[in-house]
């Protein structure tokens, strides 16, 4: 039965949002109104209050309709039968659930109503006026799965639209409107990974975390309260750096896992979306802790404040508007929103310019010359480094939006991105990074002193002379490795490990004195290594798959073609680098046991997520499945089996590299198996293989006669007929009371090991079944085709098919775990300061307003910019 | 002359010569950016650009030739001889034809692509391809559903 109760109740729930959320914005903009900060109008508080409580009541409404649509498996709704399937176990039922973009627009307003809802309980001071921009954002990313058309204009794109209202042309929908799909088109089985579970809800966390700092400034410049505002805002800027940053790199970690680039950084515009905005915030972090040590930057940390948010809503744009076309791998598909979008980006856009231009000059300026023995000035710069790191990306990034305008006012452009993305961005983002981990050593340790000439002489000494002596030895080692380090490597890893250990020594003095000092310290450590493993782990990646045979074509084209890849052949050693690698088989992913199986132990049958075992399936001792049995498959991934022997050490190891059936993506798709060493990791990756989907092309039988005891030749295999005897009840077969089958017992000597191969003859009713024989490591099928009683002669058919093979892509990462060490580091860094300003904030709110401070310095001058 | 600009830089603040620095940089970073920037072109705009000796890499958006049976036409790739070369034909906007080799693996479900964009560069009558943006045919549009025709509940 088509259901369309919880749909509509999805629906209204949605209007109920938006209205509300509409009713909370003006309410709170009222209840603040000409009402010095801290003060408010009554009854427009409570009205505001109740109508942001509705607001948070109707989300979780919206998100419970939702869920229960997906859960019950409701495919008369779209969103349902587009991102869900029956096979779907439960934790990735969360996933579809914000796989489409109306899903991820509601876990964005999600958290922005528990955000809200925080503030309302800890930052009541500022309740009112940060609320009016809180609540003024939830109406617009409320109007964005409305799914209303007034006057003709369609508002959003409800999640819970039927399948029936999406697909009106389809001819099934129109022989029967009340069809109902049996099963959903499914999760795309890329996104069927645990970091897709946690990743989004990280990543749009982050997101909404930098709403928080923007509305406390937007409440500052509102309430001409222009330096307050950064203390309850700084510590919610820390936890978006800390959610925001952890966010990206776990992208990165699930791209470096499951996609098949190479790496964990493609330089995506979906990727650079969220950098973009990360560095900006962490720059502004840096501004508000200027402002709280020494009343600078406080312009700057207005702007930056406000830059960071609006770049999260450019960032929207980008991805959802559909405007990147053929620049991303990754976007969202268009919903037709960009008008939406470009209103929703306009009006905060202008809002908030205009509000900071017409305050600009009130807001307070200090007169103070920083020298070159200020901490401030250094950290300033650093801040600098970061925002033009951010704003090369922008630029680039921006380049598809370039012609779309051009394209809007009628001028034709035809600017694609760089061909070669990577060099274009490392040639600044590297110096970004040597200026970042320069500045962060400098500046840590000017910070916790007094300085004057003698005093920073003494201090940088022992980090300096440390650093020179650690590099100097890197660089031996480098060149004791036959690898050039060129002089741009040179800089960076030096001034990386200047980074890591100026700070160190910082923490290691802050520590003595007070432990919560240290965060800053921590978090430039973990920047600084994660530099160190970029440069490491991309710098002096090295492709061990170079390929030396197969050069037929390359002499049209000798120079500077690297040849990355190589075949494979099943069950046939290959020297690669220094390995020596044999691919052995196909397996599959049986839920339930720890290993993959082989897919020679498996009969599959015409339901695709069910087989049968065709012998026991067992692991060391424990038996998970005997023969016969049925059991459930992933049948969309098949892991192909490769053993990588060390030639110095003997050491072996084996890796399932994947290929994944997957219709979403174009079809079939590699996913890298990484062996992860201390100092290096062994990525390889499946670059083609004979389609898993596509039937195997078969030579002509050929037919033999045999007695038992024969000896013969079966693709080029020596195969001997040991017996005719009965047939066992294996599976697939179903033998039934009455039958006569019997198989014939050969044995075949491959490679490496014999095969037993048993095609089967069967009579049953006086009609003859012949159930063939296949052995895939050599590409051999054998029937059993007649039998002569009276001779004892028994017909054979063989055919052969090529032999297996894949073609295999494997590089050696150096020093990676330095990246994703230095990432955890920077998250406890940032952690430890937010612990920090966090105390302070709550301090000064136990310390209430009666000393209040004005913020300005005695002398406050209108600098001219 | 010298003198006069280090005396006139001296006696500015640190705050305008940070911004000064700042502009100077953001303007270099703008025209790297363009400098960097490929290009959409077509094959015979390609050719020009190789014959001029500017081996700069371009974009070509094209589809590939098919046969009445659908099949793709001048696809080569042969990976028991060597994996890491394939060869395709590819029919820009403007209907020219043009040998491409990728020296990679063929991508996976190549065959299934509507449209297809190659960066890379002339060389000689080749078009060299250093990357392969396949476009396939649209989820939403083409998908059918599972038992569609099947019984009605």
């Amino acid at each position: 039965m088509l259901n369309t109760f919880i749909g509509d109740l999805g629906h209204l729930s949605v209007i109920v949002a938006f209205v509300a959320a509409t009713v909370a914005a003006y309410s709170y903009y009222m209840a603040a109104r000409n009402q010095p900060l801290g003060e408010t109008d009554a009854s427009w508080l409570r009205l505001a209050r109740g109508a942001f409580f509705l607001h948070g009541a109707a989300v979780l409404s919206i998100i419970t309709c939702l869920f229960t649509i997906i859960y019950t498996h409701r495919y008369e709704y779209y969103y349902a039968w587009s991102h869900s399937s029956n096979h779907l176990p439960v934790y990735y039922m969360i996933s579809c659930f914000w796989e489409g973009q109306e899903g991820s627009f509601l876990l964005w307003i999600f958290w922005q109503v528990c955000l809200g809802l925080a503030i309302m309980r800890f930052n009541k001071r500022w309740e009112a006026p940060v609320m009016t921009v809180f609540a003024g954002v939830q109406l617009f990313l409320t109007s964005m799965i409305m799914g209303v058309v007034l006057l003709n204009v369609k508002i959003g794109s409800s999640p819970f639209i039927l399948l029936r209202d999406f697909l009106t042309d389809a001819p099934f929908i129109q022989a029967n409107p009340n069809f109902i799909p049996k099963d959903g088109t499914g999760l795309n089985p890329l996104l069927q990974n645990y970091w897709m579970v946690i990743h989004p809800p990280t990543l749009f966390l982050g997101f909404a975390l930098t709403l928080v700092p923007f509305a406390f400034a937007i409440a500052g410049l509102w309430k001409k309260e222009f330096s307050k505002w950064i203390k309850p805002a700084l510590p919610w800027a820390l936890f978006g750096g800390l959610v925001l940053g952890v966010g990206i790199m776990m992208g990165a970690y699930w791209a470096y896992e499951t996609l098949n680039f190479g790496g964990y950084w493609n330089w995506d515009p979906v990727e650079n979306a969220v950098y973009i905005p990360w560095l900006v915030l962490v720059a502004s972090i840096h501004g508000m802790v200027l402002w709280q040590r020494s009343k600078t930057a406080l312009r700057t940390s207005f702007v930056l404040v406000i830059t960071t948010f609006l770049l999260v809503l450019y960032a929207t744009f980008l991805t959802r508007s559909g405007v990147l076309g053929n620049a991303s791998v990754h976007s969202f598909t268009d919903l037709g929103l960009s008008g939406q979008l470009i209103i929703y980006l306009a009006a905060f856009v202008v809002l908030a310019v205009a509000l900071l231009i017409v305050r600009w000059k009130e807001i307070p300026v200090s007169d103070k010359e920083l020298t070159t023995y200020n901490s401030e000035l250094w950290v300033f710069i650093g801040a600098t480094v970061l925002c033009l790191g951010a704003f090369q990306v922008l630029v680039t990034t921006s380049i598809p939006v370039y012609n779309a305008f051009l394209g809007f006012i009628g001028i034709k452009s035809n600017l694609a991105l760089p061909a070669d993305q990577i060099a274009h961005y490392t040639k600044i983002q590297l110096w970004m990074g040597v200026f970042v981990a320069l500045l962060s050593g400098i500046a840590q340790i000017m910070w916790w002193q007094k300085n004057d000439k003698e005093s920073l002489a003494n201090s940088l000494t022992v980090p300096g002379v440390l650093t020179l002596l650690g590099a100097a030895l890197v660089i031996l080692l480098v060149q004791y490795n036959k690898l050039q380090m060129g002089a741009v490597y040179i800089v960076l890893l030096t001034t990386a490990l200047f980074g890591v250990l100026a700070n160190l020594g910082m923490v290691l003095t802050l520590i003595k004195r007070k432990v919560s000092l240290s965060g800053g310290g921590v978090a430039h450590i973990g920047i600084a290594l994660m530099l160190l493993g970029i440069l490491a782990s991309a710098g002096y990646s090295n492709i061990i798959s170079k390929n030396s045979s197969g050069l037929v074509y390359s002499k049209e084209f000798p120079e500077d073609i690297n040849r990355d890849n190589v075949l494979l052949w099943r069950n046939e050693v290959a020297p690669m680098d220094g390995y020596d690698v044999s691919y052995t088989g196909q397996y599959f992913d049986v839920p339930g046991v720890p290993n993959y199986v082989n897919k020679e132990l498996l009969f599959r049958t015409d339901d695709e997520f069910k087989a049968l075992a065709r012998a026991e399936i067992k692991q060391g001792d424990k038996v998970y499945f005997k023969a016969g049995d049925t059991l459930e498959l992933r049948p969309e991934n098949t892991y192909y089996r490769v053993e990588y022997k060390d030639k110095k050490t003997g050491e072996t190891f084996t890796l399932f590299p994947r290929a994944q059936v997957n219709e979403e993506m174009g079809g079939l798709l590699a996913s890298p198996d990484i062996k992860k060493y201390a100092s290096h990791d062994i990525y390889s990756h499946i670059s083609s293989v004979p389609d898993p989907r596509k039937d195997k092309d078969w030579s002509e039988v050929k037919e033999h006669v045999l007695s038992v005891g024969d000896t013969i030749y079966l693709n080029d295999y020596f195969a001997v007929l040991r017996a005719i005897e009965p047939a066992h009840q294996t599976a697939g077969l179903n033998l039934q009371p009455g039958d006569l089958a019997i198989q014939g017992d050969f044995i075949v000597h491959g490679e490496k090991k014999q095969y037993h191969v048993h095609p089967v003859f069967v009579v049953r009713n006086k009609l003859i079944g012949r159930v063939a024989d296949e052995v895939e490591d050599l590409g051999l099928r054998v029937a059993f085709l007649n039998v002569d009683p009276t001779n004892k002669k028994f017909t054979f058919g063989v055919s052969t098919t090529q032999k297996d093979y894949i073609i295999l892509k494997a590089v050696e990462k150096p020093f990676i775990n330095l990246l994703w060490s230095g990432t955890l580091l920077m998250a406890v860094g940032f952690g430890m300061a937010l612990v920090k300003r966090r105390r302070e904030a709550s301090a000064s709110l136990t310390a209430p307003a009666t000393t209040p401070r004005k913020a300005q310095p005695a002398k406050v001058t209108r600098q001219v910019a | 002359m010298r003198r006069i600009c280090v005396f006139r830089l001296l006696h500015m603040k640190k705050s305008h010569i940070l911004a000064i620095a700042v502009i100077a940089l953001a303007i270099g970073i703008i025209m790297s950016a363009a400098g960097d920037a490929s290009v959409y072109v077509s094959f015979r705009e390609a050719k020009e650009r190789a014959s001029q000796g500017n081996l700069t890499k371009v974009h070509v958006v094209g589809r590939l030739p098919r046969d009445g049976q659908k099949q793709i036409l001048g696809l080569e790739y042969n990976p028991t001889l060597d994996p890491n070369y394939f060869a395709f034909t590819l029919v820009d906007t403007n209907r020219i034809a043009q040998r491409v080799v990728y020296f990679n693996p063929k991508p996976q479900d190549f065959d299934k692509s509507e449209q297809v964009v190659i960066t890379g560069a002339m060389r000689n009558d080749i078009f060299v391809a250093d990357k392969i943006l396949l476009k396939c045919p649209s989820k939403y549009v083409e998908k059918d559903i599972k038992g569609a025709t099947a019984s009605v509940n």
